[in-house]
C-alpha cells in the first residue's frame, strides 16, 4: 500500500457561494461531513446542557434560594439529563465513530451512506423537538412547559393524571425519534465494520476503536429497543387510555422501571465503551507502545457488553425486590467490575515502560484513568445493595455518575477532540490554550464532583430544588457550585481553541503524532474518497510496519 | 499558569471553609452515624467496602502516579521507541483472578447483610405502622393502636433486651415516594399498587430527620420527615393523646363552623366532628406537631394562617388550594385550629 | 437486516413480557378465555406466505420472472388475508365483546402486542405491493434477487413473531 494518498489538496478554502456550500452540508451522505455535523450538534447542546446545570447549581448554592421556581428547577434537571445523554454524548460519540471508522478500516465510506444521513437528521430533529417543548409544551394555556418528570420519567408520575398537558409527550416523542436515529447508526456501524474492512484486516487486526464501536453498536441495537417499546406503551397509556403503567387499574409502576433500566443500564455502557475506544487509541500513541493485551481488551469489552444487560435492577434496589432479587443484581453488578478493572490495568500496562508525551490528548486520558478508577470504586459501593439503600437517589449517586460521564467520558472526548482535530481540520490546535482548558476544567471538575459525594452521605436526596439549612449541607453545595465556574472557563478555552485554530493554526500534515493507524496515512483533512488505493494491511499497526520495515508488528502478533 | 489556577482554587476553598457556620451535629442526617440496627448493619458493611475500595485505589493510583513520573519522555532523549511489549498472559491472569477473589469476599459480606435486614422476623412487641405517601405529605396509621397522624412519626425507643422495633408497611396514594431517615435505616420506596416493608429499632431518643427520596412532583423537595423516638412512657402518653377525638370548645365555635361548611372537610379529617376527608392530613391533633406542610414551616399561628391563606407562598405547587377567606373568617378559623391539640 | 431484526426482536420481547406479566392481573372486564378464539385460518395463511415468498425469491434468482411474479402475488394475497382477518377479529372484539385498549390490562396488552405485529405486517405488505407494481411494469429482474432475499428475511421474521404471539396470546394465555 502507498504511504501517501494521491490527493488534491483540500486544505485550501472552498470558493463556492455560501448557499451552495450549506446545501452541500444538508444533503451530504459523506461520512466525514456527517461525523462533523454530529459533533458540532453535540457541542451546541453541551453548552445548552451546561447552562441548565449552571442554573440548577446557582439555585442550590444556598438553602431556600429563590433563583428559580420549583417548576423551573424540575424542568432543568429533566432537560439537563435528557440533553446530555441523548443530544450531547451520543451524537458526539456517533460522530467520531462515523468519521473515523471507515478511515481506520481502509474503507471509502460507511456501508449505508443514506441511512447514515437519515440517522443523523432523525437524531437532530429529536433534539429540536425536545427543545420546542419550552415554547410549545402546554399550548396556549401554559407557555414554557418543558418536561419535568426527570430523565427516567418514572410511572405513574408520567400518567395523564399527574402530568397533564403535553410536556411529557415531548420527552417521549423526542426520544422515540432520536432512538430510531441511534439504531440506524448502530446498524451502519455493525455492517461497516463486519463487511468493509480492507484486505488483510481480519477482525483480530482492526484497531481497538473499531472493535469497541462494533460492540457498542451491538449494544445499541438491543438496548434502545426496550426504551422504544416502553415509550410506545407510555404513549398508549397517555393517549389511548391504556393501562400499562396505570396503578389504579392493576398496572405496575415497577414494570416501567424494569423496562427503562433494561435500556438505561446498557445505555451508560454504550456511552462509556466509545470513551474506552478513544483512550485505547490515544494512550498507546503518546506512550510510544502498542496497546497492552489487545486480545484481552477485546474479550473484556465483549464481557462488559453482555454482563451490562444483566445488572439493570441495581437502579432499583430500593423498590422492594426480594432479598434474592437484590442479591442477584448485587452479584452481577460486582462481577462487571472485573473486566472493567482489567481494562484499566491494561492501559496502565501500556504506559508502563513507555515514553510518555504530555500533550493535551494524553493529559485528558491520564485524567480519565484517575477519574474512571474512582468512579468504578464508587460504583462498587453502590453495587453493595444495603449500602445502596442509603446512597441511592442521593447526591452520592449524582456524584458517581457525573464522575463517569464528565470525569471519564467527557475527558476522553476532549482528548479525542485534540487528537483528531489536526486530521479533521488540517490545522494544529494551540497547545497552550489546551493546557489552560485541561487545568481549569480538572480543577472545576474536582471541586464540583469530589465534594458532591458528601451531601449524599449526609442525607441529601437528589432532584430537590432547595434544601433545609442546619443539616450540614450548605458548605458542600457552595463548593460544588463554585467548581462550575472553573469548568465553564475551561470549556470556553476549549471552544476558543477549536475556532481560533481552524483559521490560524499551523498546517498539521498527514501524521502530526507519528501514529500507527490508517487514518494517519491520508491527507489532513482526508479527500472525499479517503484512500486513492485500497490499503492492504498485515498487522494491527500498518503505519508502524511502514515506518519500521526492519521490525514490523506482524512478526510478533 | 497551572499554578495560578490551583492557588486561586485553594484560596476560594479556604475562604468558604472558614465562613461556613458549623451545624448542630444532632441535626445532620448522616448515614455514618447510625442509631438503629438496619442503619448500623449498613454502616458496618460500608466500612468493609470502603476499606477494600480504598486499598484498591491506593494500589492503582500509586501505579498510575509512578508510571506518569518514571516513564515520561525526558529532555535529551535519543528519540528511539521504547521496547514494544504486546502483553503478558501471566500478568493478565493475575489481575483477573485477584479481582474475582475480592468480588467474592465483598459479595458474601453483602449477601449476609441483605438477608439480615430484609428477612428480619417481626418480634411480638413490634409497633406496626402503615405509611402512605401522598403528594407531598406523609400519612401514618397505627391500626393496632387506633391512631392516625401525619408527617411526624412517633415511635418508641427499642433496646435489645426488650425489643420494640417499628415495622412499617409502605403504600402510596399517587406517585412513587421514598421513606428515608438516614440515621435509622436505608431508604425504601413507596410505590402505588406495590406494598413495601421496612423496619427500624432506634436505640436513643431524639428527633431524626429525613425526607422523601424519590422524585414525586413539584414539591418533592419539601416532603420532609421527622421521626420522634420517644421513651416507652412518652410513647404511651402520645398514643393516649392521639386516640382522643378533638376537644370541643365553644369559644371557637365560629371557626369550627367555617371549617365544617367550607371545602376544608373535603380533604381533612377531625375525629369527633363531621370532617372526614382523606385527601389531606388528619388535623385532629394538628397542634401536637412541631411543623406544618410536611416540615415546610414551623407550626405557629402566623404560619398556619399564612399557609391557609396562600399555600404557594410557603410551598409553591403543593396541592392545598388557597382558601380565599376574608380576614375575619381567617382569624376565626385559625383560632379553631389552634385548639386541635 | 439481521441487525434490524435484532432490534425489532427486542421491542417485541418487551411487549410479550408485558403481556405475560399482566396475565390474570386485570381488575375487571373480559378475560382472554372469554373472548379469544384461535385464529387458525389466518395463521395458516401467514405462515404459508413464508413458503411462497421463499419460492418467489428462488424463482427470481433463476430469472423466472413469471414464476416470481406469481408467487410474489400469492404472498401479497396471503398477507392481506391475514390482515383483513385480524381486522375482522378486532371488529368483533370491540363491538360484540366490548374489549378496547382501555377496557382493562388484557385489552391494553392484547391490542398493543397484536397491533404492533399487524403494523409490521402492514409495512411488509406495502413493500411487497410496491415490488409487485414494479414487477408488473417489468422493472424487476434477477439482478434484484439479493435485495428480494434480504427483504424476505424481514418477512420471515414477521412470521416467526406471529408464531410467538400466537402461542403466548392464544394458546398459553387463554
Amino acid at each position: 500500500m502507498s504511504s501517501e494518498s494521491i490527493a488534491l489538496s483540500t486544505v485550501g478554502r472552498d470558493a463556492r457561494p455560501i448557499g451552495e456550500r450549506l446545501h452541500d452540508w444538508v444533503v451530504t451522505v459523506d461520512h466525514k461531513k456527517l461525523g462533523i455535523l454530529y459533533i458540532v450538534y453535540g457541542l451546541v447542546f453541551l453548552v445548552i446542557g451546561g447552562i441548565e446545570a449552571t442554573i440548577m447549581r446557582i439555585q442550590l448554592i444556598v438553602p431556600h434560594n429563590r433563583f428559580v421556581s420549583p417548576e423551573v428547577f424540575n424542568r432543568m434537571f429533566t432537560m439537563h439529563g435528557t440533553t446530555m445523554i441523548f443530544f450531547v454524548v451520543m451524537p458526539i460519540l456517533f460522530g467520531f465513530g462515523t468519521y473515523l471508522i471507515p478511515l481506520m478500516i481502509g474503507a471509502r465510506d460507511m456501508a449505508f451512506p443514506r441511512l447514515n444521513a437519515f440517522s443523523f437528521w432523525m437524531t437532530a430533529f429529536g433534539g429540536v423537538l425536545l427543545y420546542f417543548s419550552f415554547i410549545g409544551g402546554n399550548g396556549l394555556y401554559g407557555a414554557g412547559n418543558a418536561p419535568d418528570v426527570g430523565w427516567f420519567a418514572y410511572a405513574p408520575l408520567t400518567a395523564r393524571a399527574f402530568s397533564p398537558g403535553h410536556s411529557t409527550d415531548f420527552w417521549t416523542l423526542a426520544l422515540l425519534v432520536s432512538g430510531v436515529g441511534s439504531i440506524g447508526t448502530a446498524v451502519n456501524f455493525v455492517a461497516t465494520i463486519l463487511c468493509m474492512r480492507c484486505p488483510g484486516m481480519t477482525l483480530g487486526k482492526m484497531p481497538l476503536f473499531a472493535w469497541l464501536n462494533l460492540i457498542m453498536g451491538g449494544m445499541v441495537i438491543f438496548a434502545i429497543s426496550p426504551l422504544t417499546a416502553a415509550q410506545i406503551m407510555l404513549s398508549i397509556d397517555r393517549y389511548l387510555g391504556g393501562h400499562f403503567f396505570d396503578t389504579q387499574a392493576g398496572g405496575s409502576a415497577a414494570l416501567w422501571m424494569h423496562f427503562f433500566w433494561i435500556f438505561g443500564h446498557p445505555e451508560v455502557y454504550i456511552l462509556v465503551v466509545p470513551a474506552f475506544a478513544f483512550a485505547s487509541e490515544i494512550i498507546p500513541v503518546f506512550s510510544r507502545k502498542p496497546i497492552f493485551g489487545y486480545p484481552v481488551m477485546v474479550a473484556a469489552t465483549i464481557c462488559i457488553g453482555f454482563i451490562s444487560f444483566s445488572v439493570w435492577a441495581h437502579h432499583m434496589f430500593t423498590i422492594g425486590m426480594s432479598s434474592y432479587g437484590n442479591t442477584f443484581f448485587t452479584v452481577t453488578s460486582m462481577i462487571i467490575a472485573v473486566p472493567t478493572g482489567i481494562k484499566i490495568f491494561n492501559w496502565l500496562g501500556t504506559m508502563w515502560g513507555g515514553k510518555i508525551h504530555f500533550k493535551a490528548p494524553m493529559l485528558f486520558c491520564i485524567g480519565f484513568l484517575f477519574q474512571f478508577l474512582i468512579a468504578g470504586l464508587t460504583g462498587i459501593m453502590l453495587a453493595a445493595s444495603p449500602f445502596d439503600w442509603q446512597l441511592a437517589n442521593s447526591y452520592f449517586v449524582v456524584a458517581h455518575f457525573h464522575y463517569v460521564i464528565a470525569g471519564a467520558i467527557l475527558f476522553t472526548v476532549f482528548g479525542a477532540f485534540y487528537y483528531w482535530y489536526p486530521k479533521v481540520s488540517g490545522r494544529m490546535y494551540s497547545e497552550t490554550l489546551a493546557k489552560w482548558h485541561f487545568w481549569l476544567f480538572i480543577i472545576g471538575f474536582h471541586l464540583t464532583f469530589d465534594f458532591m459525594h458528601i451531601p449524599g452521605i449526609l442525607g441529601m436526596p437528589r432532584r430537590i430544588y432547595t434544601y433545609e439549612p442546619g443539616r450540614g449541607w450548605e458548605i458542600w453545595n457552595l463548593i460544588v457550585t463554585i467548581g462550575v465556574f472553573f469548568q465553564i472557563a475551561g470549556v470556553l478555552a476549549f471552544v476558543v481553541n477549536l475556532l481560533w485554530s481552524h483559521w490560524k493554526g499551523e498546517p498539521a500534515g498527514n501524521d502530526p503524532w507519528d501514529a500507527w493507524t490508517l487514518e494517519w496515512s491520508t491527507s489532513s483533512p482526508p479527500p472525499d474518497y479517503n484512500f486513492a488505493a485500497t490499503p492492504v494491511v498485515r498487522s494491527r499497526r500498518p503505519l508502524w510496519d511502514l515506518k519500521h520495515p526492519e521490525d514490523p508488528d506482524w512478526k510478533y502478533e | 499558569m497551572a499554578g495560578i489556577a490551583v492557588l486561586l482554587a485553594g484560596a476560594l476553598l479556604a475562604a468558604t471553609l472558614c465562613f461556613g457556620a458549623p451545624p448542630d451535629p444532632s441535626q445532620i442526617p448522616s448515614i455514618f452515624r447510625p442509631q438503629s440496627t438496619p442503619a448500623n448493619s449498613i454502616f458496618q458493611l460500608s466500612q468493609l467496602v470502603l476499606a477494600i475500595t480504598g486499598a484498591i485505589f491506593a494500589v492503582v493510583f500509586s501505579l498510575l502516579a509512578y508510571s506518569v513520573r518514571k516513564f515520561r519522555q525526558r529532555d535529551g532523549d535519543d528519540g528511539r521507541e521504547p521496547p514494544q511489549v504486546y502483553g503478558s498472559n501471566q500478568v493478565e491472569l493475575a489481575w483477573t483472578v485477584i479481582p474475582i477473589l475480592i468480588v467474592l469476599v465483598l459479595f458474601l459480606a453483602t449477601a449476609r447483610v441483605i438477608h439480615s435486614i430484609q428477612d428480619a422476623p417481626k418480634p411480638a412487641g413490634a409497633i406496626e405502622v402503615i405509611a402512605i405517601g401522598h403528594q407531598f405529605w406523609w400519612e401514618f396509621r397505627y391500626p393496632a393502636l387506633g391512631v392516625v397522624t401525619a408527617n411526624e412519626l412517633h415511635v418508641p425507643v427499642s433496646n435489645p433486651a426488650n425489643s420494640t422495633p417499628t415495622f412499617l408497611t409502605l403504600l402510596s396514594a399517587d406517585t412513587d415516594h421514598s421513606f428515608w431517615v438516614p440515621r435509622l435505616a436505608g431508604k425504601t420506596d413507596l410505590i402505588p399498587n406495590h406494598p413495601n416493608h421496612t423496619w427500624i429499632d432506634p436505640e436513643q431518643t431524639g428527633v431524626y430527620l429525613g425526607q422523601c427520596a424519590q422524585y414525586c412532583g413539584t414539591q418533592h423537595a419539601k416532603m420532609l420527615l421527622r421521626v420522634y423516638v420517644d421513651s416507652l412512657e412518652q410513647f404511651r402518653q402520645w398514643v393516649e393523646e392521639q386516640k382522643k377525638p378533638a376537644v370541643g370548645n365553644d369559644a371557637v365555635a365560629e371557626g369550627r363552623r367555617i371549617f365544617e361548611s367550607t371545602a376544608c372537610v373535603n380533604c381533612h379529617a377531625v375525629t369527633g366532628t363531621i370532617a372526614d376527608g382523606h385527601f389531606g392530613p388528619d388535623l385532629t391533633h394538628l397542634m401536637s406537631r412541631d411543623t406544618i406542610a410536611s416540615g415546610a414551616a414551623s407550626n405557629t399561628a402566623e404560619n398556619l394562617r399564612a399557609w391557609i391563606q396562600n399555600p404557594d407562598a410557603i410551598k409553591p405547587g403543593s396541592l392545598m388550594p388557597a382558601m380565599q377567606l376574608s380576614e375575619k373568617d381567617m382569624d376565626a378559623l385559625t383560632a379553631y385550629l389552634l385548639t386541635l391539640r | 437486516m439481521f441487525s434490524l431484526i435484532g432490534a425489532e426482536s427486542a421491542i417485541f420481547t418487551i411487549f410479550v413480557v408485558a403481556y405475560i406479566f399482566y396475565l390474570g392481573k386485570s381488575v375487571s372486564g373480559p378475560t382472554p378465555a372469554d373472548v379469544l378464539e384461535l385464529p387458525i385460518f389466518s395463521t395458516v395463511c401467514l405462515l404459508s406466505s413464508s413458503l411462497t415468498i421463499h419460492l418467489a425469491v428462488r424463482a427470481l434468482r433463476q430469472a423466472k420472472i413469471g414464476a416470481f411474479g406469481l408467487w410474489w402475488f400469492v404472498t401479497l394475497t396471503l398477507g392481506t388475508i391475514f390482515l383483513v382477518s385480524t381486522g375482522r377479529e378486532w371488529h368483533h372484539l370491540i363491538y360484540d365483546k366490548g374489549l378496547t385498549v382501555s377496557t382493562n390490562l388484557f385489552g391494553t396488552t392484547y391490542y398493543s402486542l397484536v397491533g404492533l405485529h399487524a403494523f409490521h405486517v402492514t409495512v411488509g405488505l406495502l413493500a411487497i405491493a410496491l415490488t409487485m407494481i414494479l414487477t408488473l411494469f417489468g422493472k424487476v429482474g434477477p439482478e434484484h434477487s439479493e435485495r428480494a432475499e434480504v427483504f424476505s428475511l424481514y418477512w420471515h421474521f414477521v412470521d416467526v413473531v406471529w408464531v410467538v404471539v400466537f402461542t403466548v396470546v392464544y394458546v398459553i394465555g387463554r
